[in-house]
């Protein structure tokens, strides 16, 4: 029997990023008990990295921008695969999120006559995202931590929750975890649970990703039995640091295109003119003058290239670097600083500025920035009802990155940070009716515990085994080069082979020390999510022979119809947990309602 | 990881832009220990270990690697050396304040700290002194997170019809200290709380103070919080030596822009004769720190 303590609560939510966050507070707004639980310390999670705004037609700077431009923008940068329900419920009700924020406290940058000035980004046809300089998602999170504090919310901090726990019918009723400064064992009993987890980013080598950033939601739902989509779609930022090493990955925010930065290749080339793809043609700017006309006069000229979405963007740079044409550490150039005033570069993006300064002695002001892709953010995961949030598992809820369908095959810049309000907010609710209407209280089963604590501790007691640090190197090694931006069906398969040979390697791993705040041992029990999620994300981008999106297939270069249609839906049946197979098969995508199909086909 | 791949001198080499990158060509294990060799450049951490029953600087030496910060060498030595050394991070790009330690004496965020640009020799790190120690480089903060729950919430007017309007300037007197990453080196260098324990339970710290200056200037907000501040947070221990600027990593004047004028503030909510006369005529009753903290949940 394992020792350990229990909290009973209405609503539990997994992970305090601004999706977490906004479910506590909504659970909490309803007056349902509800407790926080985070990794990190709270305040600390991967949205404070979030650099250039909300995306929220409000019409603050161009009055013709409003919901139905945006959900349009949303699909289309998503390649058609988003939830169409999803993607209008965002961009109508992502106004409201951000103007709540400001009643909570938040100190957006202004317009002259004092409302929410917007940016330009990536995809979006006008400037669309609210912003403080570039450090927006250290805005959001603050807000919604300073909300969260004074609606005395119970938070859990530094707590890694390990497995959910279900009753005899599959229906959540709490998880378990443990207190990483002590390591002892912690149990909630929940009436709903929220996962709001965030990303998988550090299953690869280079990436903007924190180290929490190891899929436990989409794992811990995986083994849970909940369906998750487009595991596949895995989107590499076109712009993060390359040099030094040790940074390589760290992300430059598409902001600094946004606010005049124009790409170029060894040659001082713009390069993104060679790239414009079909799909894009109509609104993209075709030369270099009206592409620089356009940021201060949109209705009049066509968008520049280098703010293609982040997929398009990524390849060119990737295939301008295999051409030869890189820049001396393997990127290319990003350059502002010709283009763009020392003050206006200092006051727009300061955090971009002091990051290059410090970290790799270049002034942006005076220098161009070399930058590659890195891996940014994860598309696919849990399959939830668009209203609720609702996962296929009773009880279990998802919002924000842990969650899939929003963005189809390709996020658009600035539509994360106003997915984690969006559905974050109906997370929340949804937990809540389901809380309020579930009869008697969640009781766990004892047994189910100490079966995941014992699991959990073995690498402890075990000698002469691998560390986990290796394996975790190995798994990166193999997902980067295997399953990365450009993806071939036998790498795929080889990858395969690979992940299950790590897994077999992952259930004999040893660990020295002891169990209060010990990192490698945390690592070695966040190993098992990464792996679950590594080969979920290879068997999706096997499984879609074609290229859509972030999902390029050498073998197959361009998109299939009929795969235009179907999510690939991976699951776990009769067996399940991290031994156990996930199966994969695909499912037509929701039909989408005619008034909003026309939205996609009008010319702007 | 840093060490992980060989520097990209040709595109051909660089698995991040080569689509077809082949695994097998690069070997899978580069995490082992390799002993320097004498003409090899290395770096030694002196990096404190223990917990709270006590312990002990451990040096650890590695070969160097251009352009690494400290943080990056900590990684290096839990890949190779010392498996359970506690550290805390996350983003490492300075934007989350979760590494924060004393470099060399000096607190300072590990992530931001290169080490190029430290002075030869060991680098000594060692964990917050002003929190208790939980385990090497990991201090209990839970302090910060009390006083936290202490400030009365942000208590705005109701919105006119069609929104709040704020004018830039103003609302970048509060983003100056919205830029805090709750690093708390402020609170670590702090000598009112840094060497007097016993302080902690009616200071609440620069960190604070600014989070006071910021809700006392951020345009929207109603409750007065400045007795609240002088009697219960402590502001007047502040004798206002900098510290807590010079080690800020976001740059924040927290003394000048923060402290000075919460001070000046609070004085004169408290002392100034015309606004005594003012809040007599007027009928504006002085707000209690009780009053103010209504509106927090402790």
């Amino acid at each position: 029997m394992t020792d350990y303590e229990t909290h009973r609560y209405d609503v539990v939510v997994i992970g305090a990023g601004g999706a977490g966050l906004r479910a506590a507070v909504e659970a909490k707004s309803r007056g349902l008990s509800t407790a926080l639980v985070c990794k990190s310390l709270l305040g600390k999670a991967h949205t404070v990295m979030a650099e250039g705004g909300v995306a929220a037609a409000m019409g603050n700077v161009y009055p013709e921008d409003n919901w139905q431009v945006h959900f349009r923008d949303t699909m289309r940068g998503g390649k058609y695969l988003n939830h169409w329900r999803m993607a209008q419920l965002h961009a109508q009700e992502a106004p409201d999120r951000v103007y709540e924020l400001e009643a909570w406290g938040a100190l957006f940058d202004r317009t002259p006559d004092g409302r929410i000035t917007q940016r330009d980004f990536g995809g979006h046809r006008y400037a669309r995202l609210a912003h403080v300089g570039d450090r927006t998602g250290l805005e959001l999170i603050r807000t919604l931590q300073q909300k969260a504090v004074s609606m005395d919310i119970d938070v859990f901090m530094e707590c890694k929750v390990l497995r959910l726990l279900q009753d005899a019918s599959g229906t959540v009723t709490g998880a378990v975890g443990y207190w990483r400064p002590s390591g002892e064992v912690v149990v909630f009993e929940a009436k709903a649970v929220v996962l709001a987890t965030g990303s998988i980013g550090r299953c690869f080598t280079y990436t903007s990703n924190s180290w929490e950033s190891t899929g436990d939601g989409h794992a811990m739902a995986i083994w849970a039995g909940a369906d998750v989509i487009e595991m596949e779609c895995v989107q590499f930022h076109p712009t993060g640091m390359v040099w030094p090493l040790s940074v390589r990955g760290l992300l430059v925010t598409e902001g600094v295109r946004g606010d005049g930065g124009a790409l170029k290749n060894s040659e001082g080339r713009r390069f993104m003119f060679d790239y414009i793809p079909e799909m894009f043609r109509a609104e993209t700017a075709e030369t270099e003058e009206e592409a620089d006309a356009w940021y201060d006069d949109h209705i009049n000229n066509r968008r520049t290239p280098d703010l293609l979405p982040r997929d398009e963007v990524a390849r060119a740079i990737n295939a301008e670097v295999k051409a030869g044409r890189g820049s001396p550490h393997g990127g290319v150039y990003l350059d502002i600083a010709t283009r763009r005033s020392a003050e206006y570069i200092r006051r727009r993006l300061p955090s971009m500025y002091h990051q290059f300064l410090e970290l790799a002695g270049v002034d942006i002001t005076v220098e161009p920035m070399e930058v590659g892709p890195t891996c940014h953010y994860m598309m696919g995961g849990v399959r939830v009802d668009p209203e609720t949030q609702a996962s296929t598992v009773p009880g279990l809820f998802a919002a924000g990155e842990v969650a899939g369908g929003m963005h189809g095959a390709n996020r658009l810049g600035g539509n994360s940070l106003s997915d984690l309000l969006v559905f974050g907010r109906r997370a929340g609710m949804g937990a809540a009716d389901f809380a309020e209407g579930r009869t008697g209280e969640a009781t766990v089963d004892a047994a189910q515990v100490d079966a995941v604590v014992a699991d959990a501790l073995a690498p402890l007691g075990r000698d002469g085994g691998e560390s986990p640090y290796e394996l975790h190197q190995q798994l990166q090694h193999t997902m980067q080069s295997l399953v990365g931006i450009i993806r071939t069906g036998s790498e795929l398969e080889e990858a395969l082979e690979r992940l299950a040979e790590l897994k077999e390697r992952c259930a004999k791993l040893s660990v020295g020390g002891g169990r209060a705040y010990n990192p490698g041992w945390n690592l070695a029990t966040d190993l098992p999510s990464m792996l679950t999620v590594s080969t979920a994300v290879a068997q999706g981008a096997l499984a879609r022979k074609e290229s859509r999106g972030a999902h390029t297939r050498d073998d197959f270069p361009g998109p299939d119809p009929e795969l235009g249609k179907v999510n690939f839906v991976q699951r776990q049946t009769d067996e399940r947990g991290f031994a156990a197979p996930i199966h994969i098969a695909p499912e037509p995508l929701p039909e989408m309602p005619a008034e909003l199909k026309e939205l996609l086909e009008e010319g702007h | 990881m840093t060490d992980a791949m060989p520097a990209p001198t040709a595109p051909e080499a660089d698995p991040v832009a080569e689509p077809a990158a082949h695994a097998q060509d690069a070997p899978l294990s580069t995490l082992e220990t390799v002993p320097a060799a004498p003409e090899e450049e290395t770096v030694t951490l002196r990096v404190w270990r223990g917990d709270a029953s006590g312990g002990d600087l451990v040096d650890y030496t590695l070969p160097a690697n251009e352009g690494e910060v400290v943080l990056d060498v900590v990684h290096r030595i839990q890949a190779t050396l010392a498996p359970d050394l506690a550290c805390r991070w996350n983003c490492k790009a300075g934007k989350c304040g979760s590494c924060s330690s004393e470099i060399n004496g000096m607190p300072r965020l590990m992530c931001m700290t290169r080490v190029d640009e430290l002075p030869e020799g060991p680098i000594t790190v060692t964990p917050l002194r002003t929190f208790p120690i939980l385990r090497d480089l990991v201090t209990d903060v839970g302090f910060n997170y009390e006083v936290a729950r202490r400030v009365p919430a942000f208590t705005p007017a109701p919105a006119p019809p069609g929104g709040y309007r704020m004018q830039q300037v103003d609302v970048e007197r509060g983003q100056e200290f919205r830029k805090c990453i709750e690093c708390f080196l402020c609170q670590d260098v702090c000598h009112v709380i840094r060497d007097h324990e016993e302080n902690k339970a009616s200071y609440a710290g620069p960190r604070f103070f600014i989070r006071f200056a910021e809700l006392e200037m951020h345009p929207l907000d109603t409750n007065d919080r400045r007795e609240l501040v002088r009697q219960r947070m402590g502001l007047g221990l502040c004798n206002i030596t900098k510290c807590c600027t010079e080690v800020c990593p976001e740059h924040i004047k927290i003394t000048d822009n923060a402290i000075i004028p919460l001070k000046e503030r609070a004085v004169d909510a408290s002392y100034d004769p015309v606004a005594w006369l003012g809040r007599k005529i007027l009928r504006r009753p002085k707000r209690s720190p009780d009053e103010a903290a209504a509106a927090s949940p402790h």
